[in-house]
C-alpha cells in the first residue's frame, strides 16, 4: 500500500494521525486490538517516565551517562510493535521504547547505564542485540541475522536501528547494499531526530530526504511521520511483512526531533534555541496519541494518572535495586572474554586476586 | 593420505568442515564462482551451492559484520579477507564486535566465527598486499590468532579454528602456499590452538618462529649446525593465546632465546615474547634474546623487499650474535 506508491523524490511524508490526535488518513488506518492500542501507548509512557526519572538521578549524581529518548518514543514503539517476538533487532543506544516493547527488563536496562555489562546479558526471548556504540555498525549484524535466518529457514526478521548521522558511515551503505543484494528479511529504521550530537541533518547529505537514498540501493524507501504512532506502525508492518515474503529490505525513514540532549554529557544550548524545541514540543507524539485514545474512550486523566504514578514508583524501585547492585565482580571481567580463559588470562587473573588479598581490597 | 600444498590443506579443511556441519558457511570477496584469489576455496561452491559459499559484496566491514551477525544467529561463518592488508575497512567490526559481544552480552550472543587472510611478504606483489599484522589483532582481548607454517598445521589448526567458540583470526603465509606438499589426513583432526610444537630439539639456543619464517629458520638453523651448534626450533602456530609454558621450558634448558617474524620489529610480537621469557626465565639466560624481524619502514614494493624481511642469511648472521655472545 505505502511502499509500493511512495515515491521517495517527491519529498512526502507518510502521516496518518495529525498533531492534535486527528485520523486524517483513515484508508491508512492500520488494524490494531484495542488491547496493542494501549500496549503500544503505555508503552511510549513508560520509556519517557524512564527517561525523565533517569535524567533525575543522573542530576543527583547517582547515575552515569545516560542517553534519553525524549520525542522519539512513537518511532520506537511504532516500528517495534510491527515485529514477532522471534524477529531481531540490532539497535544502536538510543531506542528505549523498543527495547521495552520486545520485552526487555528495565532492571537489565539501568544495570547496563549504571556500569555493568550484565545488564546487556537479557532474557533470550527478547532477542534485541545489545547496545552498540560504533555509530551504524550494528547495521551490518542485522544483515548477518537475516541472512542466518532465511538459510536456516526460520521465519525471522531482523530490524536495525540507525540515526541520520549513521547515514554518512560506510557501514550505513555496505548494510543496505548486502542487503538489497542478497534480498535479505531486513528493515532499516532511521530515526531522523535531525542532530548528530550538534550536527545538523542538513550537514550530513544533500539528499533532500533520507528515505530516497533507498532508490540507489534499488529498494523500497519512505519517509514517515516520526511522531505519528500509526504511521510508523502501518509502515513498518508493510515492510516486515514484505521482509517475511522474502522480497527484501525497506529502508524507513522516520522523522522525529531529539527533546532531550544527545547524552547527559551534552549541552544542547550551544547549538539550538529553545523556540526550536518548542515547536516540536507541539508535535509531542505521546500527547498527540494520547488525544486519539480519549478520544475513543480507551483512556482518560484517571488512567493516566493511575497509570503515570505506578510506573513512577516501578522506576524508583528498579533504580534502586540496581543501585544497591555495586561493583562488577572481579571474575566477570574475566570470564566473558572467552568461552574458557586463555592461560594467560588465567594467570592474570590468580595475580590480581592475589593482589587483592593481600592488599585487604 | 592426501599430498597437498598449504592452500590445498586450507581448501580441504573447509570441504571437511562443511561436510561435518551444514552450518558452516564460506563467503568473501571472490570465492564463489572463481574459488578465490588464491583458490582455496576451489570447487567448494559447485559442491555445496551458492548459499553456503558465496561472492560477498566488494566490502569488508560487511563481510566482517554480516558475519557477527550470522555467527550470532547459529551459523559459522568462515570468512575470507583477500589480503591482510585489505582487511581495515573491516578491522572496526573486528575490535569493537566480533571480539567483544560475548563480552558485552555476557555470554549471550558470542560471535564463533572465523577470518581467514593471506599474510605476509615474498611473493612480489603490489602495495598494501605484503604486511604481517597479527600484533593488530593479538593485542585486542577477544580474539585467537592462529598461523599454520605447515599444510598438515594449516588443515588441523583451521578445524580447530571452525570449531572454537569464539571469533578466530586465521593468518594464512601465502608465500608458502604452494611451496612444498605435505601428507595430510583426508580426514577431520584438529590441532589444539594455544600450543606450540617444538620441531626441532637442541641444547644451544632457543629459536621461536611461525608461517613462512620457519621454513627460513630451518634453513638458517641447518648452516649454524654445521659449525656444531645445536639449536631448538618452536613453531609457535598459535601467537594469541601464545604458549608462554613451552617457550620458557625451552629457554631454561638452551639459555638462548631469538624470535624470528615478518612483523615489523617495534611493539611487535617479539616484544611480548622476549618480555615472557625475561620474566619467566630471567636467571637461566647466558645472552640478551635476540628478535629478529623485518624493519621498522613501510613494507616496501618488491624491489626493496629484500630490505625489510629476514632472510636465510640475515637469520644466521643474527643467530651466531646470540650463540657467540
Amino acid at each position: 500500500m505505502f511502499l509500493e506508491n511512495f515515491d521517495p523524490l517527491k519529498d512526502e511524508m507518510i502521516q496518518i494521525m495529525d498533531k492534535e490526535g486527528n485520523i486524517v488518513k483513515p484508508e491508512w488506518m492500520p488494524e490494531v486490538s484495542d488491547e496493542e492500542l494501549l500496549q503500544m501507548y503505555k508503552t511510549m509512557r513508560f520509556s519517557r517516565i524512564i527517561d525523565e526519572k533517569t535524567l533525575q538521578y543522573q542530576r543527583q549524581g547517582r547515575m552515569l551517562t545516560y542517553a534519553p529518548n525524549l520525542g522519539q518514543e512513537a518511532t520506537q514503539v511504532g516500528s517495534a510493535a510491527a515485529l514477532k517476538q522471534t524477529d531481531w533487532v540490532a539497535p544502536s543506544f538510543r531506542e528505549l521504547g523498543a527495547w521495552l516493547y520486545k520485552g526487555a527488563p528495565l532492571e537489565n536496562i539501568f544495570l547496563y547505564w549504571f556500569g555493568n555489562e550484565m545488564g546487556m546479558k537479557m532474557p533470550e526471548e527478547v532477542r534485541v542485540l545489545p547496545i552498540s556504540v560504533p555509530i551504524a555498525s550494528q547495521m551490518q549484524h542485522a544483515t548477518g541475522l537475516a541472512y542466518a535466518a532465511r538459510y536456516r529457514g526460520l521465519d525471522e526478521v531482523a530490524m536495525a536501528y540507525v540515526g541520520d548521522g549513521g547515514t554518512s558511515q560506510g557501514d550505513f551503505h555496505e548494510a543496505l547494499n548486502f542487503a538489497a543484494v542478497q534480498s535479505l528479511p531486513n528493515v532499516f529504521i532511521v530515526q531522523n531526530n535531525q542532530f548528530a550530537i550538534s550536527t545538523r541533518r542538513k550537514i550530513q547529505t544533500k539528499s533532500q530526504t533520507i528515505a530516497q537514498k533507498a532508490l540507489a540501493y534499488g529498494i523500497p524507501g519512505i519517509q514517515v511521520d516520526g511522531n505519528d504512532i500509526f504511521a510508523m506502525y502501518a509502515v513498518t508492518k508493510e515492510a516486515v511483512d514484505r521482509a517475511r515474503r522474502g522480497d527484501g529490505p525497506t529502508l524507513i525513514e522516520a522523522y522525529t526531533y531529539r527533546m532531550g540532549a544527545h547524552t547527559t554529557s551534552d549541552d544542547p544550548t550551544v547549538y539550538r534555541a529553545d523556540s526550536e524545541v518548542e515547536e516540536w514540543v507541539d508535535k509531542d507524539p505521546i500527547d498527540r496519541f494520547r488525544k486519539y485514545l480519549m478520544g475513543k474512550g480507551l483512556w482518560d486523566e484517571e488512567k493516566e494518572a493511575a497509570y503515570s504514578e505506578e510506573r513512577g514508583l516501578f522506576v524508583k524501585e528498579t533504580f534502586e535495586t540496581v543501585e544497591k547492585s555495586g561493583l562488577t565482580p572481579l571474575e566477570d571481567t574475566y570470564n566473558y572474554v572467552f568461552a574458557e580463559k586463555t592461560p594467560i588470562l588465567e594467570a592474570q587473573y590468580q595475580a590480581k586476586k592475589a593482589y587483592y588479598a593481600k592488599e585487604g581490597k | 593420505m592426501l599430498v597437498l600444498n598449504l592452500v590445498e590443506a586450507v581448501t580441504s579443511a573447509l570441504d571437511v568442515a562443511m561436510e561435518k556441519d551444514k552450518n558452516v558457511v564460506v563467503f568473501g570477496e571472490d570465492v564463489g564462482v572463481e574459488g578465490g584469489v588464491f583458490r582455496a576455496t576451489k570447487g567448494l561452491q559447485e559442491k555445496y551451492g551458492d548459499q553456503r559459499v558465496f561472492d560477498s559484496i566488494l566490502a569488508e566491514s560487511s563481510i566482517i559484520g554480516s558475519g557477527i551477525g550470522m555467527a550470532i544467529n547459529g551459523l559459522k561463518p568462515v570468512v575470507e579477507m583477500q589480503f591482510s592488508g585489505f582487511m581495515f575497512p573491516g578491522y572496526n567490526q573486528i575490535v569493537t564486535h566480533a571480539a567483544r559481544m560475548r563480552n558485552r552480552s555476557r555470554g549471550l550472543y558470542t560471535v564463533p566465527m572465523v577470518i581467514r587472510m593471506p599474510y605476509g611478504g615474498g611473493v612480489r606483489a603490489l602495495e598494501h598486499h605484503s604486511e604481517s599484522l597479527e600484533v593488530l589483532f593479538a593485542h585486542t582481548a577477544g580474539l585467537k590468532v592462529v598461523v599454520p607454517s605447515t599444510p598438515y598445521d594449516a588443515k588441523g589448526l583451521l578445524l580447530a579454528a571452525i570449531a572454537d567458540p569464539d571469533p578466530v583470526i586465521f593468518m594464512e603465509p601465502k608465500r608458502i602456499y604452494r611451496a612444498f606438499k605435505q601428507e595430510v589426513p583426508e580426514e577431520y583432526y584438529t590441532i589444539p590452538i594455544g600450543k606450540a610444537k617444538v620441531l626441532k630439539q637442541g641444547k644451544d639456543l632457543s629459536v621461536v618462529a611461525w608461517g613462512a619464517m620457519i621454513r627460513e629458520t630451518q634453513k638458517a638453523i641447518e648452516i649454524l649446525e654445521k659449525d656444531g651448534y645445536s639449536i631448538e626450533l618452536i613453531d609457535l602456530r598459535t601467537i594469541s593465546p601464545f604458549d608462554k609454558e613451552t617457550i620458557i621450558q625451552s629457554v631454561q634448558k638452551t639459555g638462548r632465546f631469538a624470535v624470528v617474524h615478518e612483523a615489523a620489529t617495534s611493539f611487535g610480537p617479539g616484544a611480548e615474547l622476549i618480555t615472557s621469557v625475561n620474566e619467566g626465565a630471567f636467571l637461566y639466560l647466558e645472552a640478551p634474546p635476540k628478535r629478529i624481524a623485518s624493519v621498522d619502514t613501510i613494507v616496501p614494493l618488491p624491489k626493496g623487499e629484500h630490505h625489510y624481511v629476514p632472510d636465510v642469511d640475515y637469520i644466521v648472521s643474527e643467530l651466531k650474535t646470540v650463540l657467540e655472545f
